[in-house]
Formats: structure tokens, C-alpha cells, sequence
């Protein structure tokens, strides 16, 4: 979309890491990803390649060692505030009930509390936890915690989603019911997201468009492919259309070198 | 269970009793009947000079003594533990400055300070709240220290990004974290702080469980000594419970093994 700022425009980005003893890891050469507002945009990749690292770079967790981010046309520095961040793993304060998980970013920014409360009871029933607002993270399911940190990042309405592997710990069924939640929140008011995954499937049935990364070290794109399947999508049935399948051949094709160079890496 | 617990309980006291009671057994080790109840007391007397203690009223403000200094310097070193805490494992340079100078105080054996604190504050509560406030201290310090430490990347990292700030990150994040450590060790630095207090009673006082102690001793009363030690016994036991209750209430959000329910 030629004209229009991006979302998020990652710019050449390299990132090189350098341990205590002087060794050197380059995670990330030359990687530019430029996402649409309200575009839906997977990034995937075999294990190991630098995904969650493209992903701190984004949010601005970790500066990269060259390259531009900016953030709707804005160079980002530091934290980037228009940035909504799904964690891999568990980030809920364990110390805080669900309900108080969900409305921790309203109250750091100042919202007064039964305001706070009302919108985070709204998001609750919104996740399908209406009712389980008082339980702690240790008494809910593995699920259940990716619903609260879900509504707990959503209710700040960030323009940016940023989405790091959230749903790999579950199981394909609840993953399943989650991908769908996630698809039908989303499609409420399009926001732009980056979504990692190393599952192929997951990608294709999620997004509008999918990056390949090579495998590590030194990871960069190396394909990119349009999703023209029709929404709303189930993403159990998408699946199973012929043309998911047409799609998951090429890209798995495309993927396969790079994901057998990384299981030798990793074999050793 | 409970019953097996008390059936021991009774069969050590039966032995106690017999093994020092003058005339039921004949001696064996001792020369003179009567030296085995002057080494090891007899159970019945002990009891006996704990329900004088008891009823005449003559125990209770040394009890309370020794309360109050404890509840001090748990209180004291607690904060003082955990404003420390906070402080080195927050600042990188205020932690490599001071690293060296905690751990020497920490190894060194604190209970030698009482005489010193007797001299700076005094024979009154004052020195015993001090040398337990340098046994809790530590306790509390090194726990906030690793529980700081400890926080998870990823929560902080997603409190940041949640838009906390410096100060928010601390009291939302920090201190909660570190709370957990501190009620943790609570058992152990109320224990300490129990310690702190008989000991600074027993080295020098006029009032408290520990003088009570010390004044049987120096009267060869070996039955008022043993008195004193099950009260204190009795007195700690009920402060570890006390510890338990509030741990259960304040960390109702730790989970606890068995929270199911048996049908």
C-alpha cells in the first residue's frame, strides 16, 4: 500500500549480540518488515531464528545494533507506547487477582479505579472469564491465563499487537478456541499485529500475510506470501479448503530447506 | 497421628520422671539418690513452679518484657531489612561498594555484640531490641536481596510495557515479589528475634523470661530453669503459629499444595 505510513516499519535491521567473553552472535541481518494498519502479518520460522528477537526489537526492549524502527511514521525510542506485547510465557503478577492483572496498565496510567474496574469486568466477560475476576493466576488454567494476559494487554487498545508464540504451551484444542477468540476480537476494530509462530498452520489461518525467516544465525526474510483466504475464518475448518492446502505446500516448500539446516544446527 | 505424638509425649515424661524421682529407682549412675533430680529437675515440680509463676502473677511482666522486645526487633530489623534490600539489589553501585561489608557483618557471630549493646544502650530493652534487630536484619536483607533479584524478566518486562514507571515498578512489582521471600523467612527471623531477646535478658537485664533464667541458675534452682525453658518453649511455639496465621492471610495468592477436595 504504497502512500500510507506503516504500523510498523522495521527498517534493515541487524542485531548483533556480544557475550562477557568478547564472542560474537549476529541473531538478526538484514530484516525489514513493514506492517499496514489493520493488517494482520505472521512472522515464522524454525526454532532458534531470531523471531522473539525481532519482536524486543519492535516493542523496544532491545535496541537494535543498526536499523530504523519507527512506529506510524515515528522513530521509536525507547518503550514503544503505541505497543500492545503477548508474552511467550506467564507474564501475569502472580501477587494480583485476574480482574487486577487485566487492569494494572489502566491504573499505572492513572485511570481512576472503579473506571479501571468497570472496563476490566467488560473484558473479562469479553474472554469468556466472567465470574473469575478473584482468582489468582495459580488457580486458573493454562488457558484461562492466556485469556487474562489477552485482555490485560487489549484493554489499553493499542494500535500495535505484538504477539510472541502466546498460544504454543496449549493444547490444540483450547489453541484452537483461543485462535478464534483472538480472530474475532481483532475483527471487531483491525489493529495491526505481528504474530510469531513456528506453526505454519497457525500462521496461514491467522493472518493476511506470511514471513518466512531463515533459519539462525544470522536469520533474515526470506519469503513472503499473501493470504487471500476469505474472512471470517474458523481456523479449524480454513484448514481444510483447498486452497490453505495449496497455500501451506508452497510456503512449506519455500520453509523446509531452513527448517532442516536448523535441526542439523541443533542435532549437534 | 496426633495421638501416637502425645503417647510419645507421655512416655518421654514417665521416663523423666522415673529416672529422677529419688526413691523409685535405685541409683545407678549417681552415687546420692538425690543427684539425679538436682542435675535434670523433676517434672513434677516443674510444673509446679510454672502454676506458681502462673498464678501468682509473678511471671506475666517478664513475659511481656520479652514480647515486647521481640515484636521490636522483628518489627525494626524487618524494615530496616527490606528498606536495604531494595536499596542494593536496585542500585548496581551501592550493592559492589557495600557487598564486601555485608557479608563480613553477616558471618560475623552477632550474639557477641550484646555485651557492647549493654554498654551503648543500657541494660533495659533497648540492648536486647538491638542485637535482635542485627539477627533479623539479615534474614530479612538477604531474602529481599534474592527476591528482588528473582523477579521474573518477563513480568517486569510486561509491567513495563503495561506503561509502569520507575516508582509503579517498584510498589507493584518489587516489593511484592521480594514480600514473598521476606514471609518466607518469617518464621525463621521471629525466631531470631525471640533469640535475640533472651539472650540480651540473659547476659544482663533486671526483667524478661531470660533474667528469670539466669536468677534460677544462680540459685542452683535447676526446676525453675527447666520451668523457664518450656515457657519459653510454649511462648515460641505460639509465635510461630502466629506467623503461620498471617502468612496464611497475606499470601493468599501463592499456590498451596492440596486445594482439592476429597469426596
Amino acid at each position: 500500500m504504497p502512500g500510507e505510513v506503516s504500523a510498523l516499519a522495521l527498517e534493515n535491521i541487524r542485531v548483533t549480540f556480544v557475550s562477557q567473553d568478547g564472542a560474537r552472535y549476529t541473531a538478526i541481518r538484514d530484516t525489514t518488515l513493514r506492517v499496514a494498519p489493520g493488517e494482520f502479518v505472521s512472522v515464522v520460522g524454525p526454532t532458534g531464528c531470531g523471531k522473539s528477537t525481532l519482536l524486543n526489537v519492535a516493542v523496544g526492549l532491545l535496541q537494535p545494533s543498526s536499523g530504523d524502527i519507527r512506529v506510524f511514521g515515528q522513530p521509536l525510542s525507547g518503550l514503544n507506547r503505541k505497543a500492545g506485547y503477548l508474552f511467550q510465557s506467564d507474564a501475569l503478577m502472580p501477587w494480583r487477582t485476574a480482574l487486577d492483572n487485566i487492569t494494572a496498565g489502566l491504573e499505572f496510567r492513572g485511570v481512576e479505579a472503579h473506571e479501571a474496574k468497570r472496563q476490566g469486568e467488560g473484558w473479562l466477560q469479553r474472554v469468556g472469564l466472567a465470574g473469575f475476576g478473584d482468582r489468582y493466576p495459580h488457580q486458573l488454567s493454562g488457558g484461562m491465563r492466556k485469556r487474562v494476559a489477552l485482555a490485560q494487554t487489549l484493554i489499553l487498545d493499542p494500535q500495535l499487537i505484538l504477539m510472541d508464540e502466546p498460544f504454543s504451551a496449549l493444547d490444540i484444542q483450547t489453541r484452537h478456541l483461543m485462535e478464534n477468540e483472538l480472530l474475532e476480537i481483532w475483527s471487531a476494530n483491525r489493529k495491526s499485529v505481528v504474530f510469531i509462530t513456528h506453526d505454519l498452520e497457525e500462521a496461514i489461518s491467522l493472518s493476511d500475510r506470511v514471513v518466512i525467516l531463515s533459519a539462525g544465525p544470522e536469520a533474515h526474510p526470506i519469503g513472503e506470501f499473501e493470504i487471500d483466504l476469505p474472512r471470517p475464518r474458523d481456523v479449524a475448518e480454513v484448514r481444510l479448503m483447498p486452497r490453505f492446502i495449496e497455500l501451506h505446500t508452497r510456503i512449506w516448500h519455500a520453509m523446509k530447506a531452513e527448517v532442516l539446516k536448523s535441526y542439523a544446527q541443533h542435532k549437534q | 497421628m496426633r495421638l501416637r505424638q502425645l503417647a510419645l509425649f507421655a512416655a518421654l515424661m514417665a521416663i523423666w520422671y522415673v529416672a529422677t524421682s529419688p526413691t523409685l529407682l535405685p541409683p545407678i549412675y549417681f552415687d546420692n539418690p538425690d543427684k539425679a533430680a538436682f542435675f535434670f529437675g523433676e517434672p513434677l515440680k516443674v510444673l509446679e513452679q510454672m502454676w506458681i509463676w502462673f498464678s501468682s502473677g509473678a511471671i506475666y511482666p517478664h513475659l511481656w518484657v520479652t514480647l515486647v522486645e521481640t515484636v521490636l526487633a522483628f518489627l525494626v530489623g524487618t524494615v530496616l531489612g527490606l528498606v536495604m534490600g531494595l536499596w542494593l539489589a536496585l542500585s548496581t553501585t551501592a550493592s559492589a561498594l557495600l557487598d564486601p561489608y555485608i557479608k563480613a557483618l553477616n558471618s560475623m557471630p552477632r550474639v557477641i555484640l550484646a555485651p557492647i549493646f549493654g554498654v551503648w544502650f543500657g541494660l533495659d530493652i533497648a540492648s536486647k531490641v538491638a542485637l535482635g534487630v542485627t539477627l533479623v536484619f539479615f534474614i530479612v536483607f538477604f531474602n529481599v536481596y534474592q527476591g528482588v533479584r528473582e523477579v521474573s524478566y518477563t513480568v517486569l518486562a510486561n509491567a513495563r510495557i503495561l506503561g509502569a514507571s520507575d516508582r509503579q515498578l517498584l510498589r507493584h512489582v518489587y516489593v511484592p515479589s521480594a514480600m514473598s521471600w521476606v514471609f518466607a523467612s518469617l518464621h525463621n527471623s521471629v525466631g531470631l528475634a525471640f533469640v535475640g531477646a533472651v539472650v540480651g535478658e540473659y547476659l544482663g537485664s533486671s526483667r524478661g523470661v531470660g533474667y528469670l533464667i539466669l536468677q534460677a541458675e544462680g540459685t542452683f534452682d535447676i526446676n525453675a530453669v527447666f520451668a523457664g525453658i518450656v515457657v519459653l518453649t510454649v511462648f515460641a511455639l505460639l509465635l510461630d503459629w502466629m506467623v503461620t496465621l498471617a502468612e496464611r492471610r497475606l499470601l493468599v495468592w501463592q499456590p498451596r499444595g492440596g486445594e482439592t477436595e476429597k469426596i
